[in-house]
């Protein structure tokens, strides 16, 4: 929506849609239907992905689907034992949950990526000896490279916590402790930090 | 007994024809002695938590027909959980338990401070004198202005950095004091406060930084006296580093203002060094976060001359000169001339100054303007020709006039005059440089007019009527679309070139000199018996 008050439903996002998207850098326009010419950019890859007469030009519509995508995925976190997983396969909200203490809230491995886990067959056996199925089924945000790429503060003496992530500069995600409160906003102009290492 | 849940042992017990025991007891005595073996069992004490299973059931479905939640079946183990919980309580120790101070409680402490009034020292007249010429700003009206238009920090936290100004005015002798804006960090956050001090209390810092370049050039004096006395050292390298750029004098060009900084509201104000063209110049080549803390080490290619404090102090310099801005017309040049190397430095506000509407100011960025220089290329405001100030330093002159014949001449930098209408800013490739919008379309009449920067993402200024105001929330970091790519080392130095003066070459054995002898020798002769012969024509 542009201005509150009329609302489009966006098209969830596919792959060639996201590939697209990670070669465009620059801000976005503001006008959904703007299209980026996207042969000036890389020409050799527009040669790939189109076959055969395709205009390749991307629709900001499309352009901002994707990154909605990529930023969800990347850095979309939940408290750890906000979601339970049941043993036969479906995850969903826990109502028990009664939010992080303040000394978890502080540590980065009481939050988790809302994504499909990669890392957690990489984990030693002694780890995962420590896990309980029912709340650790998602990547921690410990082993996110580049390491510190979240920024933990404190405000209002604990009675918030923040996290900042460092990747894409505008995403903010505020727990209270020991309430069921939490959640996450973007804020930005849509662009991937690729400098991310070089500022550590 | 309640009903029995099916993974008890003992489920079905007291059906009749579902007994294990049917066929084989089938009398009432033998049921009820089936069924006591099963409570007794149930009541058995778990070793490990002094818990018995019969209680704990009937206190799980006590709970549950109490509460009565919906989907019981699905939570009853978190219930169960949670009924052993409310059991578990601590033994009594001797000890008291300590009364656990919250953080929550130091922190309001800390505001606390904030909102104490200082009596005592102030009398009433003395009150009513200050209150006409506060240096104060109303920061809460300006963030209401911002929060027109979306950006801002909560009214609590504006309040609390309005009371720590305060406090900073009370305790510095500040002239004027403005609410600069807010650098997040990954520790911790920084709140900057841009001040200009009376004039008395910068004389002190000058005279510091005056007896320290003495003393470097008292240095450099005795080094060359020594040069002279020790002829057999191996000689010294003539490389003299470019010469430091001299920081700006407080009070002009980019050290204009002075700048203070605090982690939160309620903690005390630090002032941050002044900045040195050096600091500028190198910040723009590297792109660091902050982490919070004044004296951490900036650690970086090329390295970074200073600690955090000087980085921030040369970003907060950048940004200033590049973001600060204020309707057209309402600085204006002070009708005095004055020397052409200055360059219009000051500006005084026009008292005829007619503020245009919003929809204009919305409409074409030439109704804005910059009333801070920009930074040029040097590092700073006012360009100086560095080849001036060696003369001062050295002694000989015969050396010293070579070099500066050698040196290549640097051209005199210029950067756009004060007072530059923002529609001559670049854009970047083909973003404009500023985006300005209305607070609201709605409502005409209040509407303000905002615009925010693409080069400086964060930084925002608003004008409605007289009033305007910039102000930076970000992490303090320029817009690149291209990735941050970091200066290369210097290319490796190359050796002098290879000609046959310097060629190494094998020196001739000594049958090669004998032989190159003997071949003089008979040219030598030759000559001689020549001369001899036209002696003799000569003399015939």
């Amino acid at each position: 929506s542009l201005n509150c008050l009329d609302w489009s439903l966006l098209t969830p996002a596919t792959k060639e849609m996201v590939a697209q998207a990670e070669q465009l850098k620059g801000r976005f326009q503001g006008g959904p239907s703007f299209g980026s010419n996207f042969a000036e950019i890389n020409p050799q890859a527009a040669e790939k992905l189109f076959e055969g007469g395709k205009e390749p030009v991307i629709k900001e519509e499309a352009r901002l689907i994707a990154t909605i995508e990529q930023i969800d995925r990347a850095v979309g976190i939940v408290p750890r034992g906000a979601f339970v997983k049941t043993p036969l396969g479906s995850v969903h909200e826990n109502r028990h949950f009664e939010g992080l203490s303040l000394v978890e809230a502080k540590k980065l491995s009481s939050y988790f990526h809302f994504t499909e886990p990669v890392n957690l067959k990489n984990k030693t056996l002694l780890e995962k000896a420590n896990l309980d199925p029912s709340t650790d089924f998602l990547d921690s945000l410990e082993h996110d490279i580049p390491e510190g790429s979240w920024s933990v503060q404190l405000e209002k003496g604990g009675a918030v916590v923040v996290l900042r992530s460092l990747l894409w500069l505008g995403l903010t995600f505020y727990h209270v402790p020991m309430t069921k409160q939490y959640g996450y906003i973007y804020f930005g102009t849509g662009e991937k930090n690729m400098d991310l290492p070089f500022m550590l | 007994h309640g009903p029995y849940q099916p993974h008890e042992p003992g489920y079905g017990l007291d059906q009749p024809e579902y007994s294990p025991y049917d066929d084989q007891v089938p009398d009432p005595k033998a049921r009820m002695l089936a069924i006591q073996n099963a409570k007794a069992y149930l009541l058995k004490t778990s070793t490990a938590s002094g818990l018995n299973l019969y209680d704990h059931l009937a206190n799980v479905l006590t709970k549950i027909l109490d509460e009565q939640p919906t989907n019981t079946v699905d939570i009853i183990e978190n219930i169960s959980k949670d009924v052993k919980w409310a059991r578990f309580q601590k033994k009594m120790d001797t000890l008291r338990d300590e009364y656990e101070i919250l953080p929550t409680i130091e922190a309001a402490e800390k505001f606390k401070a904030l909102f104490i009034k200082e009596n005592g020292e102030e009398n009433e007249e003395v009150i009513e004198e200050e209150i006409g010429q506060s240096p104060l700003p109303n920061v809460m009206e300006t963030a209401f202005y911002f929060e027109q238009a979306g950006i801002g920090l909560s009214k609590d936290e504006s309040y609390y950095i309005f009371l720590a100004l305060k406090n900073l005015t009370s305790v510095q002798p500040i002239q004027t004091c403005r609410f600069w804006g807010k650098i997040l960090g990954l520790e911790m956050n920084y709140i900057i406060a841009e001040v200009q001090l009376r004039e008395g209390e910068e004389e002190e810092e000058a005279g510091e930084e005056v007896t320290e370049e003495e003393g470097k050039e008292m240095d450099e004096v005795e080094e060359q006296d020594e040069e002279k006395e020790k002829k057999d050292e191996p000689p010294k390298s003539t490389y003299k580093p470019p010469p430091d750029i001299p920081k700006e004098a407080n009070g002009t060009g980019a050290n204009k203002y002075v700048y203070f900084v605090c982690n939160e509201p309620g903690k005390p104000w630090v002032k941050l060094p002044p900045v040195t063209p050096a600091q500028i110049v190198c910040a723009r080549k590297i792109k660091k976060f902050f982490t919070g803390r004044l004296h951490a080490p900036v650690v970086s290619f090329p390295p970074f001359p200073g600690d955090e404090a000087n980085y921030l102090r040369a970003q907060i310099a950048r940004i200033s000169a590049g973001t600060h801005v204020s309707p057209t017309g309402f600085y204006q040049f002070p009708e005095e001339e004055e020397e052409e190397e200055e360059g219009g430095d000051t500006y005084e506000e026009n008292p005829d100054f007619e503020p245009p509407s919003v929809a204009e100011m919305v409409d074409s960025l030439s109704t804005w303007a910059h009333h801070v220089k920009s930074i040029l290329k040097q590092g700073r405001c006012v360009w100086i020709n560095p080849q001036k100030s060696e003369e001062k330093n050295e002694e000989e002159e015969e050396e010293e006039e070579d070099e500066e014949e050698e040196m290549d001449e640097q051209q005199e930098e210029t950067g756009p005059p004060l007072l530059t209408l923002l529609s001559e800013d670049e854009g970047i490739k083909d973003i404009p440089a500023w985006t300005a919008q209305h607070s609201t379309n709605l409502i005409p009449q209040h509407s303000v007019a905002i615009i925010q920067s693409n080069r400086w993402p964060g930084a925002y200024a608003f004008a409605s009527g007289r009033k305007f105001e910039n102000i930076y929330f970000g992490w303090g970091h320029k817009y690149s679309p291209d990735n941050y790519t970091p200066i290369l080392p210097p290319p490796v130095q190359e050796e002098y070139p290879s000609g046959p003066a310097i060629t190494e070459a094998r020196d001739p054995t000594l049958e090669e000199e004998l032989a190159f002898k003997a071949a003089q020798e008979a040219l030598a002769a030759d000559e001689e018996e020549e001369e001899e012969e036209e002696e003799e024509e000569a003399d015939d």
